[in-house]
């Protein structure tokens, strides 16, 4: 987000399509439109190949064996990481924890770094929160008497950033926040709000699910101390996030979770760590599905992440202008696209969300429609839940219309004027 | 992979059903309310807030309130009006029948589910079986606390499996 000129989108979102196997199947009949991009998104052929060829060339323990095949597995699996720790800034691959997803990665920091805090210890959060970065701070708080503290948001679904100086003291030892609402697509100003935590000696913990599949991510830059965010919300495969700190403050934590990998020495009542990161990944990990992310990263980077962000900007600001042009729907967060990422969330007040996805589908567009995990949010919001349509680079202009379309006949259908 | 028959739209959205969903029927407050629960399912955040009257054992007023899709709607309003008159043993007995309809059993030859058989074709919809049986487990809840003397209770769906 800085004051140049927005780059062109250099890539064809259609021609893209042929690289994602997926996107070829029909959907009751109709040629699939996915926008539930916010909730997974699609694999291209890459990264399926590279899971392939990892189990039919290379699986093998990684970290201990000395044969051919532990040594590439080994190789393969710290690919992923040093790729990680390129693809997002960061300080050095010692920061890059491999893990499940993006909730393991805030649990784990909510565990391991909220065990440095004290009772009356707060933790600021903001009512735009997925539950993910909900509960594992609820959790530490019902454990460890920290008290929790929200940021309100506007009636237009950004920060109320003039609220925040009131919400942070020297007790304030952690702020939470997603940098890209799963629900309003706004983009909060993460790098002015680490500057805010930092002021009164709070760490500050980004969840990266939504932005950093869908826009440039600086780690060093952002300020952040922890970021968090999944694999397969990145083209990748499910089952493989990360968690990138800054070292200094891994090597200040204690693990949660003991087994193998993660030792350096083991007595019978005694054990000592391995270094960072492996202290944080006991067992053998999700090999395989690290091995095929970078995959993804190539495609990403390929495209370019500056090009992906002006691809969705443009797309969303689309998708704005026809979804309000329609009259009747009740859209949800910032209506200026530079403010948000590539995702709408909207009300028909006639016809329920589950009703819009179910007749969507029908027409072979998927949807998400509930709460997005995100309840505290609906009730800010005083909705039960939303539709949303969630962008990705493979989506164009057609993808929106097929939307815009379904949604008129999900009235004709229902009786309704349109 | 799971490979699903075809459906048509129409097989879950009967004309029945959105008759009910436009014009739902059960929505006026009654004059006294002597069992109320609250249901939800937290996978939508669809709520039922049932309150009923009764009259020795028999339901002698209904009203559903609440937001919920169109499903969920129908049949609060299908229930409404089936359930009104019955006696609460009679109440159970049919939400049995229809939670084992919409777990893929046909329906009992003795029993008359009314306009709620217009509902049938949701259990080719598994997602949407928890619509459909909101308002009646949150029934079988405001009955099993009218029962044990207690004046509200909140149920969710949670428990509600989905037609496998």
């Amino acid at each position: 987000m800085n004051a140049q000129a927005p780059p062109e989108v250099r890539f064809d979102p259609r021609r893209l399509r042929s690289r994602f196997p997926i996107l070829e199947r029909q959907v009751h009949g109709h040629r699939l439109v996915y926008l539930d991009n916010a909730a997974t998104t699609q694999k291209p052929e890459a990264v399926l190949a590279a899971l392939r060829h990892y189990y039919v060339s290379s699986n093998a323990n990684v970290h201990r064996g000395v044969h051919t095949l532990a040594e590439e597995a080994t190789a393969a699996y710290e690919a992923c990481r040093t790729r990680v720790a390129r693809f997002v800034n960061a300080p050095d691959e010692r920061g890059v924890v491999i893990l499940r997803n993006a909730t393991e990665a805030i649990n784990l920091v909510a565990r391991a770094w909220g065990a440095t805090l004290n009772a009356g210890d707060e933790v600021l959060l903001s009512e735009m929160e997925h539950h993910s970065n909900l509960v594992p701070w609820i959790l530490l708080a019902r454990e460890r008497g920290v008290v929790l503290r929200h940021l309100p948001i506007t009636d237009s679904g950004e920060l109320d950033m003039a609220a925040l100086p009131a919400m942070l003291s020297r007790r304030t030892q952690i702020v939470a926040l997603t940098a890209m609402s799963n629900v309003l697509g706004t983009i909060n100003p993460i790098a002015e709000l680490a500057e805010a935590a930092h002021r009164v000696g709070a760490v500050m913990v980004v969840d990266g699910a939504q932005s950093v599949p869908h826009m440039p991510t600086d780690f060093q830059q952002l300020g952040a101390d922890f970021l968090a965010f999944s694999g397969h919300k990145a083209y990748g495969p499910t089952g493989v996030g990360f968690l990138v700190a800054k070292p200094e403050l891994l090597e200040r934590m204690e693990p949660v979770s003991g087994g193998g990998e993660m030792i350096r020495a083991v007595h019978l009542d005694w054990a000592t760590w391995n270094d960072i990161p492996h202290k944080f990944e006991a067992g053998t990990p999700n090999i395989a599905d690290a091995a095929a992310f970078p995959a993804a990263i190539d495609l990403l980077e390929e495209l370019g992440m500056e090009a992906v962000r002006a691809h969705e900007r443009d797309l969303v600001g689309y998708a704005l202008e026809r979804l309000a042009s329609l009259g009747w729907l009740e859209l949800h967060g910032p209506l200026d696209p530079a403010r948000r990422g590539g995702l709408v969330s909207f009300v028909d007040p006639e016809v329920h969300p589950h009703d819009l996805a179910q007749v969507l589908d029908m027409r072979g567009i998927a949807i998400r429609a509930g709460h997005h995990c995100a309840q505290p949010l609906m009730r800010r919001l005083d909705v039960s839940a939303t539709a949303r349509a969630s962008l990705a680079v493979y989506n164009d202009r057609d993808d929106v219309d097929a939307l815009v379309d379904g949604l008129v006949e999900a009235r004709r259908y229902f009786g309704l004027e349109s | 992979m799971v490979d699903r028959p075809e459906v048509a739209l129409d097989e879950l959205y009967r004309e029945v059903v959105l008759d009910h969903h436009r014009r739902p029927r059960g929505r006026a407050p009654l004059p006294r309310v002597d069992a109320h629960a609250h249901g939800l399912n937290p996978v939508c955040g669809d709520e039922v807030r049932l309150n009923l009257a009764l009259d020795g054992d028999r339901i002698a007023g209904v009203q559903v309130q609440g937001r919920g899709c169109a499903i969920c709607t129908a049949s609060g309003s299908m229930m409404a009006e089936l359930v009104h008159g019955r006696s609460e043993a009679e109440a159970d007995a049919l939400a049995e029948a229809f939670r084992a309809v919409m777990h893929g059993q046909s329906v009992p030859p003795d029993a008359d589910l009314g306009d709620l058989e217009a509902l049938e074709g949701v259990k080719k919809f598994p997602v949407r079986v928890k619509c459909a049986l909101l308002p009646w487990v949150t029934l079988i809840d405001a009955l099993r606390a009218w029962r044990d003397g207690a004046a509200e209770t909140t149920t969710t769906t949670e428990s509600e499996e989905a037609n496998p």
